[in-house]
């Protein structure tokens, strides 16, 4: 995983520029995302890794514009595949959606219309995106189950959700998803609701078809586990922010953000998956009121007066690597 | 679903019986004696004795109740104690009429309280909201036999191009939805009883659709590529299951024709007899028109049943 050298060679699949997405009410302002920048070459993983509220799901959903339009304010740019997403119009928005960007959500109980069946609810992807008959896109359909591997495919088909288990659901929404062939598959924790085993499961069937399919992914997850299996390079989020990015062995060999280091810390010892990453003292600022300086130094052991007064600015201290941190060069590093 | 569809008569059978026996005991649960209204206030003993023996209410409850439910089921409600007619007659005559008006005030009152509780529901909090919301409310909570009275003044009295009240030249027996000259005695009256369906199923669709509005798969759809009428196609028939119950018992409120409505505007339907037959201590007519108000209450929730597990299949396992 040659980080440094491949950007230049491939052009960028997704490209993101100073992402910032606020959510504006009538009594406050919640700043989400703040000025994420990021890129996926076509067949890259690059999965997005943060604790809770960090803006990961925001982030993925502004990628499709799906936060509500009425409450949400975006600013920068996003350009996959070199449409720019915040320009297009409607109708162009809905062939990017399902059609060159799909997304696997968290939840396969909630994520699924309780009253179509699963065959019909992929058909309908089909034909939305094909424009072919309902016949064409059933057999289309059964093809994909297989594909995911549902045993008795034909007659899941004409099953409800709630006639699945989680983890054939998880396969249904996967199988939906793929059914188009996106260019960029957009992946909410998509194993995190399911059980442990069935997780290796369905994330080693998710790795298989991506490589196959050579699909661009941008994989959120809370899990570093997950996150060393499936991901090429890996971005850590931090109160909307991405505060460290690179390929995801050199992160995970040498973390350079204190912020990274203690998400390892939480998680290496043990090898314990399920545990969250809340095993840093303090919490997440709030995002109505961010600080002026590093929204982590509060919790920080590192921090310094500089920590407090700006932003840090990324710096690249290795080929591939970005960290936002003032206090790289620190000896407490070493 | 032949399984499911026998399951629910079955359902509905102990509820049919429960009903009759509340509607017999009515009887013994209204106050005052129901021999009082047609004996003589200084009968003598014997008298009453003779009439009691006459209606059978000498013979023991549990035997009064079989014979009575035995007659009921062949259609034999007994006679009316006012007119001395048989109140199977009585009854359906005036469900007759009471349902003439329900065939017009619910395809008008259900069409228009779901379509705007639809678009509310879809898109909440915008001013089309505000105002379908608004207008909802109002027509719950106007008096309806006020705005009835109020209509019979614009159109009746002052405009005078629709009739106040009654069922016209060709009273209820010879009255046709065909003729406009009947035709015409029913604008009124329907549109006072679908007043108040209006406002519940367009509340009630509103705070389904809303609802379903919110929840996950919405999303999922919307990344799917869908345009909005399939994402709302989608979210109706969700939304549908809780507004078809709600439509069940307004079409009930309906079959039972509204006294006050029936009232203003003497239409002699089922709401009216039961007024005249409160007032006459009439029991035979109150029993079998409470019966059969009943049964259709009961038949209409089996069929809402039914759909609703159309519609949703995890409705189906319970
Ligand atoms: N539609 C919305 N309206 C208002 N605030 C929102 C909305 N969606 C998300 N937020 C807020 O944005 C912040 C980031 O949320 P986001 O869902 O991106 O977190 P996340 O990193 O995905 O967390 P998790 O791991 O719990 O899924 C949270 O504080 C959340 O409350
Ligand atoms: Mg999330």
């Amino acid at each position: 995983m040659d980080g440094g050298v491949v950007p230049t060679l491939a052009p960028a699949l997704v490209s993101v520029e100073d992402l910032t997405v606020r959510f504006v009410t009538r009594d406050s302002t919640a700043h989400a995302v703040n000025g994420v920048t990021f890129s996926v070459r076509p067949g890259e993983v690059l999965c997005i890794l943060g604790e809770s509220g960090s803006g990961k799901s925001v982030t993925l959903r502004a990628l499709m514009r799906l936060l509500p339009p009425g409450k949400t304010r975006i600013s920068g740019s996003i350009t996959v595949d070199g449409q720019d997403v915040l320009a297009l119009n409607p109708a162009a928005l809905r062939r990017l959606r399902g059609g060159l960007v799909s997304m696997i959500f968290q939840e396969p109980m909630t994520a699924l219309d309780p009253v179509y069946t699963i065959g019909d609810q992929i058909a309908e992807t089909v034909m939305r995106h094909k424009g072919v008959s309902k016949t064409v896109a059933l057999a289309r359909a059964l093809e994909l189950l297989e594909l995911v591997k549902i045993p008795s495919a034909a007659s899941r088909l004409n099953n409800y959700p709630h006639e699945l288990s989680g983890g054939l659901r998880q396969r249904a929404m996967i199988a939906m998803a793929l059914s188009c062939g996106p260019r960029l598959l957009l992946a909410d924790e998509p194993t995190t609701a399911l059980d442990a085993t069935v997780q290796i499961q369905v994330l080693i069937l998710l790795r298989k078809l991506q490589k196959e399919m050579g699909m661009g992914t941008i994989f959120v997850t809370h899990d570093l586990g997950v996150a060393s299996e499936i991901a090429d390079r890996i971005a850590v989020m931090y109160a909307g922010r991405v505060v460290e990015e690179g390929p995801v062995a050199d992160v995970l060999a040498n973390p350079l953000h204190p912020y990274t280091r203690g998400l390892m810390a939480s998680t290496v010892h043990g090898q314990d998956r399920s545990r969250d990453i809340d095993a840093i003292p303090g919490s997440p600022p709030d995002l109505r009121q961010l600080p002026p300086g590093c929204a982590f130094a509060p919790r920080c052991s590192l921090a310094a007066g500089e920590c407090l007064s700006a932003v840090p600015e990324p710096r690249f201290p290795a080929p591939g690597r970005m960290a936002r941190c003032v206090r790289l060069g620190v000896p407490a590093f070493a | 679903m032949i399984n499911l569809l026998i399951r629910r008569i079955f359902y509905a059978v102990p509820i049919a019986f429960g009903v009759s026996v509340v509607c017999f005991s009515l009887v013994y649960l209204a106050p005052g004696d129901p021999l009082q209204t047609i004996l003589p206030s200084d009968a003598s003993a014997e008298t009453i004795a003779l009439v009691k023996a006459a209606y059978g209410f000498d013979q023991p409850l549990p035997i009064q109740f079989l014979k009575w439910l035995g007659r009921v089921m062949l259609g034999d409600f007994g006679q009316s104690i006012a007119t001395r007619r048989p109140v199977s007659l009585e009854v359906m005559g005036a469900l007759h009429n009471t349902a003439t008006l329900a065939l017009f005030a619910v395809p008008i009152a259900f069409s228009t309280g779901f379509s705007m509780g639809a678009i509310a529901g879809c898109f909440p909090g915008s001013w089309l909201d505000r105002l379908l919301t608004g207008t909802a409310v109002i027509g719950v909570s106007l008096p309806n036999y006020w705005f009835g009275i109020v209509l019979v003044i614009l159109f009746a009295v002052e405009a005078m191009v629709l009739p106040a009240t009654g069922m016209g030249a060709n009273g209820s027996d010879g009255f046709s939805i065909f003729r406009w000259a009947d035709a015409r005695f029913m604008v009124l009256p329907v549109i006072t009883l679908s007043m108040v369906p209006i406002g519940i199923i367009a509340r009630s669709t509103r705070a389904a659709v809303s609802e379903v509005m919110g929840q996950d798969f919405v999303s999922t759809l919307r990344a799917k590529g869908l345009s909005e009428p399939a994402i709302i196609r989608h979210v109706l028939k969700n939304a549908l299951p809780q507004v078809l119950a709600v439509m069940g018992l307004q079409f009930g409120y309906l079959m039972g024709g509204s006294i006050l409505v029936e009232t203003v505007f003497t239409w002699p339907g089922s709401g009216f007899l039961l007024s005249k037959a409160i007032i006459n201590r009439d029991v035979p007519v109150l029993q079998g028109t409470i019966l059969m108000l009943a049964l259709i209450f009961v038949a209409t929730n089996l069929l809402v049943d039914l759909a609703q597990s159309l519609i949703d299949p995890r409705i189906r396992r319970t």
